[in-house]
């Protein structure tokens, strides 16, 4: 029986339990000792693994990214924090340049096992720049694993994996999730498997995909469906790179109908190819179009109005609706 | 054979100590008490400010907030060296600068309580907003002294960053480029010993932060940040060096955050009480006070008259914060390009819809 535990305490578990498997395992980033991180995800690390395991670093985002490269050549396995997804931009040189490559450009002679962890998104009332939502231009950058996490099980089974990967991982923590749910989550040591969706709720009148913060609204809208008479099934891709369309394409395949909510902005958005994978191969079984329901094509506002940006239950079931009407 | 083919000295300003000691060589406008009184009125409207803005929070009405509790003469020696046409791109913690060139404390406040008219100064229509993303402004400095340069201006970009700053990509390269070009650019670093939980010591091995300007070939040097009036005088040279083409300059302001980083903070997890209560002897505004009232200058009467102005300055502020209702939702779309692209007409309408079915 595990405890029931928040996602921010299931990421930390996961932390300590990787540290505590693998003597090559370090966490660093900005304020990740003694402060235990800004949302407390490697609370108490410092005191159980020491200052060379748990090391604060200077503000340099885009160094402590190019630093864990080098460690993770040297049989390392760095765990890296950002403290907001929106400083992670500087990231991207070392990410897209580097880590995502230095595999295919040496011809596996070096490579980069490391996880770079992120808390990501709106809903808690954040200051400017800190409720961002990239993933899709993290997604575009080949090499690299990208998974979103939408409760404290996956976030614990599914960052185990990301740190136990021989390549280089984003993981992006929903961070309006991070104190909001509880779940069991039993301490053992079992990953999730990556590359791989979940199946949440099953349903054979309409499919419904998201991945992290987004599910809620999407839960509690297939739960309003039911009570119509509309079986919704409801898929979280939870690894957004590489893109797992097999199991997007047996449900749709079954429902004909395809709602995809995303927090991030439209346009270029991972909706958009999990779109277009639909019509590649799903086109014959569609009975209705496939509709997105995300954030809008703006900068993210701030947060008097975050609340209008966010995908809400209401447009998500306006969009079933709407998918449902098609005969 | 091997000789030294360079050194450096790094020089510090101070004219009143925390012990009352006072240099005898004080610049010009110490000797004019109107002069001093602006500037205390200035360090005491800006803790009121703070005070405020951090019980606003506290009580659910403002988000996140970064109080200046403890370096307030930092901010008010920027806002003070400074000529109005000068162009400010400050950090997150100079209010007290920001309220000295025209921005009004309810604009900070709609900033910080989430709101972007906060950022559409009435009064200040050339500085730049606040800057989150540490470090990241300074080049933004140097682009805005470029511009002065090339346009053949006497004017000069002030740039503020923290002691954690320092340590970002972004800020060497733009003292480099500013050291290329010498371009008028002064950079402020406001080392208050904290970047949140990371003490100075864990951010650089330097001695000083103003030695970082030597490795980029400019001129840098320490002031103690916790006396306005040195503040003041270094930063007045340094700008009006930059102005007559004497090229950039870092001015490392010695302080102490007296406060958690932000509301958001507890810093009580790792640093000890002492440290703190100890720093709180230093602290600027009773030391530019004792210093009045030491010179004749200052009174019980007009300590308390000064407090209840200022008060009603900033509750004045809330008040009129608090009345402005959130922008509609379609705001989002405005402002973003020079004209809406025609790509997003629909997203917009969809918005304003649900607005409308809101009510
Ligand atoms: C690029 C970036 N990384 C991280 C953060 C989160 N953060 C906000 S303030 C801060 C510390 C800044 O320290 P310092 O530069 O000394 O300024 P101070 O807050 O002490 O005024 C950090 C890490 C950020 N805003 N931007
Ligand atoms: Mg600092």
């Amino acid at each position: 029986m595990g405890d029931q535990l928040t996602l921010v305490e299931a990421v930390r578990t996961a932390l300590g339990r990787a540290m505590e498997d693998d003597g090559n395992v370090i966490v660093l980033g900005e304020d990740v000792g003694l402060n235990g991180g800004v949302f407390r995800a490697t609370d108490g690390l410092a005191e159980r693994f020491g200052p060379d395991r748990v090391i604060d670093t200077p503000i340099s985002e885009s160094m402590f990214v190019g630093l864990a490269v080098g460690l993770a050549t040297q049989g390392f396995h760095p765990i890296v924090e950002y403290q907001f997804m929106g400083f992670m931009y500087p990231a991207l040189d070392q990410l897209a340049n580097h880590a995502s490559r230095l595999r295919n450009r040496t011809r596996g002679r070096l490579t980069c096992p490391l996880v770079v962890r992120a808390p990501y998104g709106g809903g808690v009332h954040a200051p400017e720049h800190h409720s961002e939502s990239f993933e899709a231009m993290l997604a575009h950058i080949p090499g690299l694993r990208v998974v979103i996490p939408s409760s404290p099980a996956k976030a614990y089974g599914l960052l185990l994996a990301a740190i136990r990967d021989p390549d280089p991982v984003v993981f992006l923590e929903p961070k309006r999730l991070y104190r909001s749910i509880r779940e069991e989550v039993d301490d053992d040591g079992g990953a999730l498997p990556l590359d791989r969706c979940f199946t949440l709720r099953g349903g054979d009148d309409l499919t419904m995909v998201s991945w992290g913060a987004s599910i809620a609204e999407t839960l509690a809208a297939a739960e309003v469906l039911a009570a119509e008479g509309v079986g919704a099934e409801v898929i979280d891709i939870a690894t957004i790179k590489p893109l797992d369309m097999d199991t997007i394409l047996a449900s749709v395949g079954r429902t004909g109908r395809c709602v995809i909510v995303h927090e991030a902005a439209r346009t270029g958005g991972v909706g958009a190819d999990i779109a277009a994978g639909l019509a590649d191969e799903g086109l014959t079984s569609l009975l209705a179009p496939v509709t997105r329901v995300t954030g809008y094509d703006t900068v993210m506002p701030l947060f008097r109005n975050e609340h209008h940006y966010l995908p809400s239950e209401q447009r998500i079931l306006d969009a079933a609706h709407r998918a449902m009407e098609f005969a | 054979m091997r000789h030294e083919v360079a050194s450096f000295r790094i020089r510090a300003t101070s004219y009143i100590g925390p012990d009352g000691t006072v240099a005898s060589d004080l610049p010009a406008f110490a000797s004019d008490p109107e002069q001093l009184i602006g500037m205390y009125r200035a360090m005491v409207l800006t803790r009121t400010f703070d005070a405020k803005a951090v019980a606003l929070q506290r009580t659910g009405r403002l988000g996140t907030f970064a109080s200046s509790l403890g370096q307030e003469a930092i901010a008010v020696g920027i806002g003070t060296a400074m000529a109005p046409d000068d162009v400010l791109v400050p950090s997150f913690r100079e209010q007290g600068a920001m309220f000295l060139r025209g921005v009004v404390p309810n604009e900070l406040l709609l900033y910080w309580g989430g709101d972007e008219r906060g950022n559409d100064f009435a009064g200040q229509r050339h500085d730049f907003p606040i800057c989150v993303p540490i470090g990241t402004q300074a080049a933004h400095a140097v682009g805005v002294a470029l511009a002065m340069q090339l346009n053949h201006e006497r004017r000069v970009a002030v740039c503020s960053f923290g002691d954690g700053a320092t340590s970002r990509g972004d800020v060497y390269e733009s003292m480099n480029f500013a050291g290329v070009r010498q371009l008028p650019v002064v950079f402020v670093i406001n080392n208050n010993q904290w970047a949140i939980s990371v003490p100075r010591s864990a951010q650089s091995a330097a001695v000083t932060l103003a030695q970082k300007a030597i490795g980029a070939g400019i001129a840098g040097e320490q002031v103690d940040g916790n006396d306005v009036i040195a503040v003041r005088a270094v930063l007045t040279d340094a700008i009006e060096r930059a102005r007559s083409g004497g090229g950039p300059m870092v001015v490392e302001a010695l302080t102490y955050r007296l406060t958690d980083h932000t509301t958001a903070d507890d810093a009580s997890r790792y640093r000890p009480d002492a440290e703190v209560s100890e720093r709180w002897k230093a602290e600027p505004i009773a030391r530019l006070r004792d210093f009045l009232v030491h010179q004749g200058h200052w009174a019980r009467e007009r300590e308390e008259q000064l407090i209840d102005e200022c008060a009603a300055e900033i509750d004045a502020a809330v008040q009129d914060y608090e009345g402005y209702r959130p922008m509609p939702p379609t705001s989002m779309f405005e402002h973003l390009y020079a004209t809406l692209p025609h790509a997003y007409l629909a997203q917009r309408a969809e918005l304003h819809e649900l607005e409308r079915l809101d009510g």
